[in-house]
């Protein structure tokens, strides 16, 4: 902030402590204790009696104190305090000490490959307190995902299920995007389209009405999705040929795929865990499996 | 001269009227979002009846339809007998009444629907905010020009609160409101970012400071010195308290903002303020216990004082409370956790609501013409007074527990620095807190429907026994008469 709006602030806070303790001073006694100041209000008086002491200084010794924390912390204006402490200097400082701290119990586990650690009991326990904390509000405490978030414990993989592609996944997010065929469609089109899906995914369907759907999927669909409705999973493009359903598994939910399309989000952890807790979470979602 | 040409009861009856209506619609809705909160099937599905909509409904009603009534009833029947005076205007008197009333009817309608402006305790849009502005400088104006052709030389305490009161809810409500419109229904906020979330704290802690405080200390310096028959403890404490409690209010809004994006400097001073406010905020609860001294046994006997002696304590506990959870590392605890709701609501259950009903029951029977104090049935109000004192409690315990809890829980780690405990493990602790919660919110609603049929039969004991009008009559003799 600028010197003049410091100094602002500045004589603000001083001020007021200061004008505070001087309505204090100067009242701190009174004429006529006992006796009431002869006013009268619809029958109430009051007594001329003064301040408690124990509130009286009781006030006193909180203004000391609030001058002192000013002091000490940065609360005047530009004033950083004589204590140093910052916000983020206390961040920074508690996390480098967590790092340090408890860094090498996970890096005990880096050389490890995955497949391997899915059978370690101690490496296991951890890879779940780090899901619960971190994957489980999206993915469900037990990985079993909810309506857009995918179910971890079946055998179908957006983005591919290898060790590796899950640690991918989870250091760098994914972004699938459906577009909307709307335009493209009408709805006509959309609940062709639906039809064709559904006897993909081997549901008894109208025939005639896949049969058009077929045609429209050869052009608009087939390209991430594939011939045989198998996916892809470099797009992350769904496998449409069985009954997992990522938006839901009515036909309404999977005609409002197809008209609005469907935006998929999986942050990146990089940043917020490390790698080599990442390395143990993947772990962890492979154990899923097991 | 009779009492109805000498004083303006009729908006007074009309305020404290619906102040018990309005208590009973807030406080139903409060019981029912609690009871959502432990079954959440409760909200049926449907928008209208979800939580994040019925919450600020709930929270608009009780402190500014309830409280608000509570307020206006109080503020405007007190102004008028210790100025000796009637209210400057009875048309606007009027207005404020139906003004505001218009008001909560439009909340009621518009928060259900989802029409929000996202600000806490704010939540109305543009054109109920318009409104909410003009009622209020008319109130103002009944107010200070009531004060103005006063027939007593001095201003007593309880309009200097009242009237701190009414100036910083004009200006709190201004400022913080003040917003683009883009249609009947939706504005944007002219504030953004880091400046808009301390606009709304400095607008919401001093709605706590001023509405649900400096207000009902104005409501405490008249009726408990009224209804205790005893001088007021000391003059000069109520100037010294009254000077330091309004002035440092003001900046003790950054403590709801700790560890944010705020700068450090900021929250400091929020911090230290807010601890420096604690002896003026303790200086009202020690001016309305002391008044009492050398009449402690009139507690045994008369219920609406134990309302205002409770609501007093209650005071100095949640204005205790505040200060410490203000402190950096017990708000690293506190903050988010149902801790702060508990706090809420020991002030506004047992201050904000204790107090308020305690000064109905003492006003009510004077609006019948009957004596100051004199409802149908004092055993009622004695119920009354235990229903609200247990729900009280029942409700600040289970939330002290579960939000001592969930901090606990949020912070617990394992060896490996792990956390301990997922968000949705501390949810699931949290539900015993939750059905307590839920208990203790109903036994207090079920009190205000006691007082509801208290009042109907006062009514219809006044109706068929009219005493004489006693309000020329200082009324010195007080307490129910069953």
């Amino acid at each position: 902030m600028s010197t003049g709006f410091s100094w602002f602030v500045v004589v603000g806070t001083l001020g007021s402590l200061l004008t505070f303790f001087l309505i204090l001073y100067l009242n701190r006694s009174t004429s006529n204790p006992g006796k009431t100041t002869g006013h009268s209000y619809d029958g109430i008086e009051e007594y001329d009696n003064p301040l408690p002491a124990w509130w009286f200084w009781g006030f006193i010794i909180t203004i000391v104190f609030g001058v002192g924390y000013l002091l000490y912390y940065p609360g005047l204006g530009n004033f950083a305090g004589l204590g140093g402490w910052t916000q983020t200097g206390a961040l920074e400082s508690d996390q480098q000490q967590a790092d340090e701290r408890y860094g090498p119990i996970f890096a005990q586990y880096a050389a490890i490959p995955i497949d391997e650690l899915v059978h370690d009991t101690a490496a296991m326990r951890m890879g779940r307190r780090l899901f619960a904390t971190n994957c489980s509000v999206c993915h469900g405490t037990a990985g079993t995902g909810s309506a857009g978030f995918p179910n971890l414990t079946d055998s179908e993989w957006l983005w591919g299920g290898d060790a590796e592609q899950i640690k991918t996944t989870i250091l760098g997010g994914r972004n699938a995007m459906m577009p909307s065929w709307e335009a493209a469609l009408q709805d006509e089109g959309v609940t062709e389209v639906a039809e064709y899906v559904s006897q993909l995914a081997g549901r008894e369907v109208d025939p005639t009405v896949a049969e058009a759907g077929k045609a429209r999927y050869d052009m608009f669909c087939v390209a991430c999705h594939g011939p045989d409705g198998g996916g892809q999973p470099m797009l992350g493009a769904p496998a449409l040929n069985n009954e997992i359903w990522l938006y839901g598994n009515s036909r309404l939910r999977i005609e409002e795929s197809i008209r609005h399309g469907r935006n998929g989000q999986m942050p990146a952890f990089a940043q917020r865990l490390g790698e080599d807790k990442v390395h143990i979470l993947s772990a962890y979602v492979k154990s899923l499996q097991l | 001269m009779t009492a109805p040409t000498r004083y303006n009861y009729k908006v007074v009856h009309q305020f404290a009227i619906m102040t018990v209506v309005w208590g009973i619609v807030g406080m139903l809705v409060g019981v029912f979002i609690a009871a959502q909160l432990a079954w959440p099937a409760l909200n049926f599905d449907t928008s209208w009846l979800s939580f994040g909509r019925l919450r600020p409904l709930h929270t608009n009603a009780v402190i500014f339809a309830f409280g608000g009534s509570a307020l206006m009833a109080t503020s405007l029947f007190v102004v008028q007998r210790t100025c000796h005076t009637r209210l400057i205007s009875d048309r606007l008197a009027a207005f404020v009444f139906w003004g505001w009333q218009a008001v909560i009817v439009a909340a009621a309608i518009t928060l259900p629907m989802g029409l929000t402006s996202s600000k806490e305790y704010a939540e109305l849009e543009w054109p109920i905010d318009v409104l909410i502005a003009i009622v209020w400088i008319c109130y103002a104006i009944v107010f200070f020009g009531t004060i103005t052709k006063r027939k007593e030389k001095h201003i007593y305490v309880a309009n200097w609160f009242f009237g701190a009161f009414i100036i910083a809810v004009a200006i709190l409500h201004i400022i913080n409101s003040l917003a683009l419109p883009v249609t009947l229904t939706k504005s944007y906020s002219v504030y953004s970012g880091t400046v808009d979330a301390l606009v709304q704290w400095w607008y919401g802690h001093n709605a706590v400071g001023f509405f649900l405080t400096a207000g009902f200390l104005g409501i405490m310096y008249y009726f408990v010195p009224k209804q205790a028959e005893r001088p007021v403890y000391s003059y000069r404490l109520s100037v010294v308290h009254f000077w330091a409690l309004i002035a440092i209010y003001v900046w003790a809004g950054p403590h709801h903002l700790h560890f944010t994006s705020l700068p450090d400097w900021t929250q400091s001073v929020g911090m230290a303020m807010s601890l420096v406010l604690l002896a003026p905020s303790w200086g009202g609860m020690i001016n309305g216990i002391m008044t009492l001294s050398g009449a402690w046994d009139k507690l045994r006997t008369d219920p609406i004082l134990k309302f205002l002696i409770v609501s007093l304590s209650f005071y100095g506990m949640s204005t205790f409370e505040g200060p410490m959870m203000s402190i950096k590392s017990v708000n690293a605890l506190s903050h988010y956790t149902d801790w702060t709701i508990g706090h809420v609501h020991s002030g506004a259950l047992g201050w904000v609501a204790m107090i308020s009903i305690g000064s109905m029951y003492h006003l009510i029977p004077l609006m019948y013409g009957r004596r100051a104090g004199a409802m149908y049935s004092v055993k009622l109000i004695d119920l009354h007074f235990w229903l609200s004192t247990i729900g009280t409690v029942l409700y600040i315990v289970s939330m002290w527990v579960n939000g001592l809890m969930q901090g606990l829980m949020w912070r617990a780690v394992n060896s490996d620095g792990t956390l301990t405990y997922s968000f949705i493990e501390s949810v699931e602790a949290s539900y015993a807190g939750y059905v307590v919660r839920f208990i203790g919110g109903a036994i207090f609603f079920a009190g205000m429907l006691v007082m509801a049929y208290n009042i109907w039969k006062t009514r219809q004991l006044a109706l068929a026994n009219p005493l004489p009008a006693d309000d020329l009559i200082d009324s010195n003799v007080q307490g129910a008469h069953a």
